[in-house]
């Protein structure tokens, strides 16, 4: 039960830090699909820092490592969302197309980069796979007998930043303004491009911090061949399911990530051993539920008026 | 730049066609980069493997094998890539063609397994789960709201693991891949008509790449030459005006996506009919065909011909990964080139609305300074009289 618990938590974290910047990103008016290629770059670069920590630096205490994992993941995301944002906002490309093309791109670019550094080191090794079993353990605590992780912690600052960012600041509240109606940010005095930007930019960071923490959810390695399973996307339907607002997101992350978690850890309930289904059932279970959720809140949604159309100046 | 010229530039099919070899000639030049980045030595030869795929045999009999064997997978990939453009067509991203090919495998795959079937009655149920899949995107979207993309994705992962489910019962007892269709069943296999005499007797070349292509040019026809074609193009458009002239907009969505669901599955029946590849039941990522299909479709400039070509180009590179010197290169660079063709791909309207804004302006240009000679002529005319 503890077991699950933990899970459900993790993965929680994960949908609610990814879902925040699909958040934050539509709120500004672009619709960033391409989150799922953006969690797999940063975690791509939260993995190769621990490799390395645990290669070279071996002594390194744990509050270096969390630091350094945490920063250069969500900086791996950033670099990598611009792909996005030059794309979607400056030269107006197919918000679609772009983001499809990042998710692909993402995927096939870390395996390059994770085969290359391993060939590299060992002409034998043509594994995609990182290796981070050593300094993960940086990154939990105990609290009783529950095995917490820090990047939970990090996920209720981030949820804090949100809700305070986007409803109690001036930046927040002009940028959804060019989330719903551009033009008439720009008429008093808004940059439209310079929001979206950070828009963007903010859903990089929050996707590749989403990207490490989904990788070092309960395996000790990752093969990069592998993305994160559609993960990006559960967290946009996490987001439409939370109508696009922080505190309903945290809520629809932990029912998500719940039925995530169970497959994860459904061999410790008697209960569900001796139903005896194929461990694909569990696998599926959370995409099942999100379409289920999805049909059911889709009607009403609330998304930004303005999403997904570029923005051009010159237009009446 | 002379008149000849420009006319050829306002061209909308010339203009396709020059942004797509400029996406092409970009992802190789990247690629290119990428490979010099890793291993600045092989990188040269590594491009040029990638790019010869077959060609690198030099024996022409072992070559026109290995090509039959591209245009094998060419078929599949061809019609993923139509489903892509169908419904892109009508203003519909059908993301979920991936997991209308996998569905459409595993049902063909256990009806030739299970069931025994014939090649043709496993071919219509592979389209036909295929269809349904589509199907349900589209009630989705119509009825209840639901992005077609995140519906797509949904049902992307679920048909994968539906799929390894029900082809766990036919798979080898020693390996997670299914039992070889031509072993179990031959009647499952689909004919080759001789096709196979072409290609140096390569037995995987069969009656699927003609009807694929007579499909590609069948889709042209039902989008450009019928009327539900452009009704559902009016669809695509604008939704709203489609509704106000009376178009069932609604249907036009499903009717749409059990299109594109029905050409993804039939692409998969092609390919796993012929037993070139088994299906891995413990496969934890969803088949790559189904995205490659969005690289062909957009390559091929959003036209069911075009894709013909894209669709080869597209298999050929990816094919050619297998070339690369193992020691220094993985065969991923394929797959990282052809998605920085989809980036690339996403700029080309701009390029294309900057070309034409370019040719506008230079044309306002010469006809002001025509007529201010003109002008100029004129008043000299006038003034000479006073």
């Amino acid at each position: 039960m503890t077991l699950l618990i933990e899970y459900t938590l993790l993965y929680a974290s994960v949908l609610i830090l990814v879902a925040l910047g699909g958040c934050f990103s539509e709120h500004s008016g672009v619709i960033n699909l391409g989150l799922e290629g953006i969690m797999v770059i940063g975690a791509l670069g939260g993995a190769l820092t621990m490799s390395t920590i645990a290669q070279s630096f071996p002594g390194a205490s744990a509050l270096v490592i969390v630091l350094s994992v945490i920063l250069i993941s969500m900086l791996f995301g950033v670099v990598y969302s611009s792909l996005l944002a030059v794309a979607c906002i400056n030269f107006k490309g197919d918000q679609t197309i772009v983001g499809t093309a990042i998710n692909i791109l993402g995927t096939a670019a870390a395996t390059v980069i994770v085969k290359a550094i391993n060939t590299a080191a060992n002409p034998n090794n043509v594994s995609s796979v990182v290796k981070y079993i050593q300094p993960k353990k940086a990154f939990l605590f105990h609290v009783g007998d529950f095995e917490l992780n820090w990047f939970m912690v990090v996920t209720l600052i981030a949820l804090a930043f949100a809700y305070i960012t986007l409803y109690k600041t001036k930046f927040g509240l002009r940028m959804m303004a060019c989330g719903e109606h551009p033009q008439a940010a720009d008429s008093v005095g808004i940059n439209v491009y310079k929001m979206r930007w950070a828009g963007v930019l903010i859903s990089g960071a929050l996707g590749g911090l989403g990207g490490i923490v989904y990788i070092t959810a309960g395996v000790s390695e990752w093969k990069f061949e592998y993305g994160v399973a559609g993960f990006g996307f559960l967290a946009l339907a996490v987001m439409i399911f939370g109508q696009w607002k922080p505190q309903r997101i945290a809520l629809a992350a932990l029912l998500f990530g719940l039925f995530r978690a169970l497959s994860n850890v459904y061999t410790g309930f008697d209960f569900m051993v001796a139903l005896n289904l194929p461990s694909g059932v569990y696998n599926m279970m959370p995409y099942i539920i999100s379409l289920i959720v999805l049909a059911l809140t889709s009607k009403k949604s609330r998304a930004p008026k303005a999403e997904g159309i570029p923005y051009d100046k010159g237009q009446r | 730049m002379n008149l000849k010229m420009r006319t050829l530039l306002k061209n909308n099919a010339f203009q396709a066609i020059l942004s797509s070899l400029l996406c092409i000639l970009g992802g190789l030049i990247i690629g290119f980069i990428v490979l010099l980045f890793i291993n600045p030595g092989g990188a040269w030869e590594g491009i040029t493997d990638l790019i010869k795929n077959f060609m690198n045999y030099d024996n022409s009999k072992v070559a026109i094998k290995y090509f039959g064997s591209t245009l094998v997978k060419t078929a599949p990939l061809l019609m993923c890539s139509l489903s892509i453009l169908f419904c892109y067509k009508v203003g519909l991203f059908n993301i979920g063609a991936a997991g209308q090919y996998g569905l459409g495998a595993g049902i063909a795959l256990y009806a030739a397994l299970a069931w025994g079937m014939p090649w043709w009655i496993c071919m219509i149920l592979g389209t036909l789960a295929g269809g349904i899949l589509g199907l349900l995107s589209g009630v989705l979207k119509a009825y209840c709201n639901v992005n077609e993309v995140i519906s797509g994705i949904m049902l992307n992962w679920i048909s994968l693991y539906g799929v390894n489910i029900l082809l766990t019962g036919v798979k080898e007892s020693t390996s997670p891949y299914t039992i070889s269709v031509s072993g179990a069943n031959k009647s499952a296999i689909i004919p080759t008509l001789g096709l196979d005499k072409l290609f140096n007797n390569n037995q995987y070349v069969t009656l699927a790449v003609p009807l694929a292509i007579i499909i590609a040019v069948a889709i042209w026809v039902l989008l450009e030459k019928t009327k539900l074609g452009y009704e559902l193009k009016a669809t695509g458009n604008n939704k709203n005006a489609a509704k106000y002239c009376g178009m069932a907009e609604k249907r036009n969505i499903i009717l749409t996506l059990i299109i594109g669901g029905a050409l993804a599955g039939l692409g998969a029946a092609m390919f796993y009919l012929t037993g070139y590849e088994q299906w891995n039941c413990s496969a934890s990522s969803v088949p790559t065909m189904g995205f490659n299909g969005i690289s062909a479709a957009f390559l091929g400039g959003l036209n069911p011909i075009g894709s013909i070509f894209s669709s080869f180009f597209i298999q050929h590179i990816t094919m050619g990964g297998a070339y690369l010197d193992k020691t220094m290169y993985c065969a991923q660079i394929s797959d990282l080139i052809s998605a920085i063709i989809i980036y690339l791909c996403g700029f080309v309207l701009f390029l294309r609305y900057m070309m034409n804004i370019r040719i506008a302006r230079k044309e306002e240009k010469e006809a002001l300074a025509a007529k201010s000679i003109s002008d100029d002529a004129e008043n000299n005319k006038e003034g000479g009289e006073a």
